[in-house]
């Protein structure tokens, strides 16, 4: 319940003094019945009959819950592809955010190869700032790696308020980056205490499947799922936990779309991983079957990547280990193209542009898949929709909290709404909804965003570049107290030992990683005469009891091998 | 039961041999009778068998008769930097003789570069002149090109080769691409072979090697250091996808860690078609002697993957032997000098890689798997030879007791204890890695090609009789379903109209470039609710009945949820 008074950054927007009446108060930790005043955009009171100023506006929860406003961790608003742009804006795109009972977007900047990255944050920050309805963040995607590169993450670290980064593993000779380059990426971030996201799919596979789908005459949207398999996600995934492991960072996994890919972050975490996985709201509400429609541009409208899996029990598991804590936050990659920019990929599925919509039916779609059906209670829907995703990105408690000193973003939760999701009602600007003719129970009633209702009764009412960029410090507790104390667990040594001064075999000069001389292999016995049984240390000190043996070797391994921990002794380094 | 595929066995010997009162144990069942056998190869066996008179007979006083091992990875006389492995050919197939185990087969390593055929030449030159038992060759696949395809070709058709190694590790010597490993899985998969791989993420190795030797640790400790058992773990991980997405038999050597194992062991359970090969250095002893303060000792250790510092895992891997997660066992028998270890005495980078396992394996195995009761000696059997032979399509010439079998047999003796050491053991390397370790179960006769070869604990072995042994492709035991796995996997399009709405207008390059930097600057002019697609075609049923159709061509009943798993 602490105040939260870091709001160098918040310019005076409003002067809007607001009162909700007879709330039951939803955090992630429990739900109470009192009322909120808030003024200037901050919360200022908790508690009942609260002394306010007089002409106050005042709301009448009348009981229903009042939760803090979701956060989508990952959206695509208006995002460049090939000359074209996302067909949802940042205006457009934080309404429909808004409608949803969404209160704050994280945004992916994605540089161009070749572009600097500051250069690419600042063009985002400028979109954004215009346009955007309400509070906003960023994460930077790293497209390349090199020296430059890493300093500018740390420009962006330090003075531009990002503290998490997205590297692809997928995208083969555009964006991916190799396994080596993930190991200096990871270890970059975390030396300067920031989150390392991941696009889990491995690229050099699915460049592959690619041409042999395209080979057997496969050209439809069918193909994008054929030729990306969830067993490559899950590889993918696998492969980006043990960098991370082996590096010390923390991970961030997004888009969790399959079983198999949810399962390896579910068994990553057993075994002691930093790991958050995102799944979206296309994997929670729907599935892959749709890639084989026969209407093209319907096909077309589920693409993106990772693909939502064919096999339809996965939404069900998913909101499960969503439930149980295995997945934590929930985004939903929004990013949507009319089907005239789809039809670019009409002849080749490798051309569709990418990604789907969900930024309004996030909250509902979840509340109807796992509060309604009993997997989770709501305030673990205010965990997944919110909270977490503040803990994680050092957000917290200015956002996803209701408490003294936390902003004035509140959602006024209706339980009992049905609604229809349709794209003829949606906010988006796209012609088909990837949950069209889905009824979901649970919507917003009324939506408070920066001390303001923007919705009510139905109606939106919200101001175009209202919305405020808000920096993210790195080292979040909620991640790093366990890296850290890692850290420092992972002093290695080397084994203190008299220096080797018997004899050494002559070879050839080639260090291991060059190619030996074809010679060398021509007459292999007769080159040198070796040794073949070499006595210089004498027979009885190979076998038996040796003075060295038990005494030296325990202590050195209890250096590496930290008390009820892993047989990996180095995954702490 | 008879197999009559003699027609590369010169006619070596002429001996005649009769064990009477012996139990039979194959991998299926045990039961006593006398064999027969004569020319190297099993002619009867029963009770009161017809023999010719002045037969030698050996009195097997009830013991078992078990097929001769078969260890499935060696490196025997390998080439190396200019000298080669301190066991060659002769050495190292006598210590094999010892130990219970009548067939080897080795490792080909070309030069990356070099001609796989010619590398393939020479070893076979080099054993046909000094094995003492017989013997078949992996070849491993060291780069990869179009001419390297038409030698895997050649070598699989004409030259009698099954099976392939690739390499996840040793950056910038033998490593291969993920793409790399999809073509060569793609090739073998079509042609019959088998993939094997060495798995470890040599791209994560050669950082944590940079990272540890500026830490200042130079010494053995830093090549288990800096090259964890997750590194194992995920490269075997991206294999099996690689496989599983090829659809081509994968065959991991060298299973070191408990992590690895674990990988294997769920792939099984996903369906996968792969098989673990831990070795008898993983089955027997554990990596904490990275840290003794001798260092030729310490050094004596070093094999890749490293053995794991983890006590409990020789245990574990014997385990999952025993349930048959893991499949067949070898002991990657690849011995060097101190004085050849010592090359990376300032530098654990240097030292040569390998660890001796050769004439240990069959007693590593009986000790801590048998006596422990956690297989019975027909598991035994299957674990050492037959799955093996099935494996490299060798079945049931090798590594089964039956009429038409080769006349490779071990008289084993569940009872004999004997202590493991360097000063007794028949390799030619100072350091066991199994030193002073007590073993129950050994050989107490080992017939070879017919021949009595131990006896009484003296070797009978001559160099130069070993035969080699050709693999043919598409051995039953991997093949058969993957066969079935490939008529299912026909994808077949959907069958739509052409699309003949709208299209926007884009920079034409394709995705595999990179786009313009101009691609960025104008972004919200594109047409921002396209209504040609008219309302009521949106939504609703109209493709309902075709999904299903659609589906069910490419997820198999009761099938995964990878449709292209298959493929």
């Amino acid at each position: 319940m602490s105040g939260y008074q870091g709001k160098k950054n918040i310019p005076r927007i409003t002067s809007d003094r607001l009162l909700i009446k007879g709330a039951k108060i939803v955090n992630d930790d429990q739900s109470f019945h009192a009322d909120i005043y808030m003024e200037d955009g901050v919360i200022k009171q908790i508690g009942e009959n609260l002394i306010v100023p007089g002409g106050v506006k005042i709301i009448d929860a009348q009981g229903r819950m009042v939760i803090p406003g979701g956060i989508d961790v990952h959206t695509r608003f208006q995002m460049p592809d090939r000359g074209m742009t996302a067909a949802d804006d940042f205006y457009q795109g934080t309404r429909a955010a808004l409608a949803g009972g969404t209160t704050m977007i994280i945004d992916h900047v994605v540089p161009e190869p070749g572009v600097s990255l500051i250069a690419a944050f600042n063009q985002w920050r400028e979109w954004a700032d215009h346009k955007s309805c309400c509070d906003y963040s960023l994460h930077v995607d790293i497209t390349e790696w090199h020296k430059g590169i890493q300093e500018e993450v740390e420009a962006l670290v330090k003075d531009h308020g990002v503290n998490s980064f997205l590297v692809y593993l997928a995208y083969k000779d555009i964006f991916q980056l190799n396994d080596s380059q993930m190991y200096e990426v990871f270890s970059g971030i975390r030396d300067m205490g920031a989150i390392a996201q991941v696009h889990a799919e491995n690229g050099d596979i699915i460049a592959e499947e690619q041409k042999r789908i395209l080979g057997l005459g496969i050209t439809g949207p069918e193909g994008h799922v054929l030729s990306r398999p969830e067993e490559v996600e899950a590889e993918a995934i696998n492969r980006a936990v043990t960098i991370a492991n082996q590096t010390n960072c923390p991970l961030y996994v997004t888009k969790v779309m399959s079983k198999s890919a949810a399962d390896v972050i579910a068994q990553a975490r057993k075994k002691g991983t930093v790991v958050y996985g995102e799944p979206i709201s296309a994997s929670l509400g729907t599935d892959g079957t749709h890639y084989w429609s026969k209407n093209w541009a319907k096909a077309a409208a589920y693409i993106t990547s990772p693909p939502l899996s064919p096999d339809p029990t996965t939404p069900d598991y998913l909101n499960s280990l969503l439930a149980c804590g295995d997945l934590q936050v929930t985004g939903s990659a929004h990013c949507t193209f009319n089907t005239s920019q789809r039809a670019v990929g009409k002849d080749n599925f490798t051309l569709i542009p990418e990604g789907t919509n969900g930024t309004e039916e996030r909250m509902s779609i979840i509340w109807d898949k796992c509060v309604v059906t009993g997997k989770m209670d709501e305030n673990q829907f205010v965990s997944v929709t919110s909270t977490n995703a503040a803990k994680i990105f050092n957000l917290y408690p200015r956002k996803g909290r209701i408490a003294v000193g936390s902003d004035a973003d509140l959602v006024l939760w209706d339980p009992d709404t049905t609604k229809i999701i349709s794209a003829k009602s949606h906010h988006l600007a796209v012609e088909y909804n990837i949950f069209e003719g889905i009824e979901v129970r649970g919507a917003p009633l009324a939506v408070i965003s920066q001390g303001k209702i923007v919705l009510e009764d139905g109606n939106l009412h919200t101001t175009e570049g209202s919305g405020r960029y808000i920096t993210r410090k790195p080292f979040p507790d909620y991640v790093y107290k366990r890296i850290k104390a890692r850290s420092r667990l992972a002093d290695l040594r080397g084994v203190p030992r008299g220096l080797y001064d018997g004899p050494v075999c002559e070879v050839t000069v080639t260090p291991k990683v060059m190619t030996p001389v074809t010679s060398s292999k021509t007459s292999p016995i007769k080159t040198a005469p070796q040794p073949v049984r070499n006595l210089h240390q004498s027979g009885f000190s190979l076998s038996g009891a040796q003075i060295d043996d038990n005494i030296p070797r325990r202590p050195t391994q209890r250096i590496v091998a930290p008390p009820g921990g892993r047989a990996n002794i180095t995954n702490l380094g | 039961m008879s197999y009559q595929g003699k027609k590369n066995i010169p006619k070596i010997t002429s001996e005649r041999l009769l064990i009477k009162g012996g139990r039979i144990v194959n991998d299926d069942q045990s039961f006593y009778a006398d064999i027969y056998m004569e020319d190297g190869v099993i002619k009867q066996i029963g009770d009161n068998l017809i023999v010719p008179g002045g037969v030698k007979t050996v009195e097997a006083n009830g013991k078992m008769v078990i097929p001769g091992g078969i260890d499935i990875h060696t490196h025997l006389q390998m080439p190396f930097r200019g000298t080669t492995t301190v066991d060659d050919f002769s050495q190292g197939t006598k210590a094999a003789l010892a130990g219970g185990t009548t067939m080897i087969v080795d490792h080909v390593i070309p030069e990356p570069g070099a001609s796989l055929v010619e590398a393939f030449e020479r070893w076979r030159e080099w054993a046909d002149e000094k094995t003492c038992c017989d013997y078949s060759l992996h070849v491993d696949i060291t780069h990869w090109s179009d001419s390297t395809k038409l030698e895997v070709e050649s070598l699989i058709k004409e030259k009698g080769v099954n099976s392939f190694q690739v390499y996840m590790a040793y950056k910038d010597l033998y490593q291969m691409s993920n793409s790399e490993l999809y073509e060569i899985f793609t090739f073998l998969g079509e042609h019959g072979g088998i993939a094997q791989v060495h798995a470890e993420n040599g791209e994560i190795i050669a950082e944590e090697q940079t990272r540890m030797l500026e830490m200042g640790i130079t010494g053995p400790e830093g090549h288990v250091l800096s090259r964890p058992e997750e590194l194992e773990a995920e490269a075997v991980f991206r294999a099996v996808t690689i496989a599983s997405q090829t659809n081509c038999p994968l065959y991991v050597t060298r299973v070191m860690s408990k992590s690895a194992a674990d990988i294997i062991s769920q792939a099984r359970k996903k369906g996968n078609v792969v098989f673990g090969e831990p070795i008898t250095a993983s089955l027997g002893t554990d990596g904490t002697h990275y840290w003794s303060k001798n260092w030729a000792k310490a050094a004596s250790f070093v094999t890749s993957p490293p053995l794991s510092p983890d006590p409990t895992t020789p245990d574990y891997l014997n385990t999952l032997l025993s349930s048959g997660d893991l499949s067949v066992t070898g002991s990657a028998h690849c011995t060097f000098t101190v004085a050849q270890k010592a090359i990376g005495k300032d530098d654990f980078t240097q030292i040569p890689e390998g660890v001796n396992g050769v004439e240990e394996r069959m007693s590593v195995i009986w000790d801590k798997a048998v006596v422990t009761g956690k297989m019975d000696e027909n598991m035994f059997v299957a674990v050492t030879s037959t799955n093996a032979a099935k494996i490299l399509n060798l079945y049931p010439r090798k590594g089964r007791i039956a009429v038409g079998s080769d006349s490779d047999l071990v008289i084993w003796d569940t009872d004999a204890i004997r202590t493991i050491t360097a000063k007794t053991h028949h390799s030619a390397a100072e350091y066991n890695v199994l030193e002073g370790m007590e073993l129950r179960g050994a050989p107490l006769l080992v017939i070879c090609q017919g021949k009595i070869v131990l006896e009484d604990g003296n070797l009978h072995a001559t160099s130069g009789t070993g035969r080699f042994i050709p693999c043919t492709p598409f051995p039953d035991f991997a093949y058969k379903r993957v066969k079935a796995r490939k008529q299912m996997a026909t994808l077949k399009a959907v069958p739509r109209g052409m699309y003949d709405g709208p299209v926007s207008e884009f920079t034409a390059m394709s995705r595999g470039g990179t786009p313009s930097a101009s691609t960025r600057s104008s972004p919200t002019k594109a047409p921002l609710r396209n209504l040609h697609q008219s309302g009521f075609t949106l939504s609703g049923p109209e493709e309902a009945p075709i999904r299903p159709a659609g589906r069910r061509i490419v997820v198999p009943p009761g099938g995964r949820s990878n449709i292209t798993s298959l493929s």
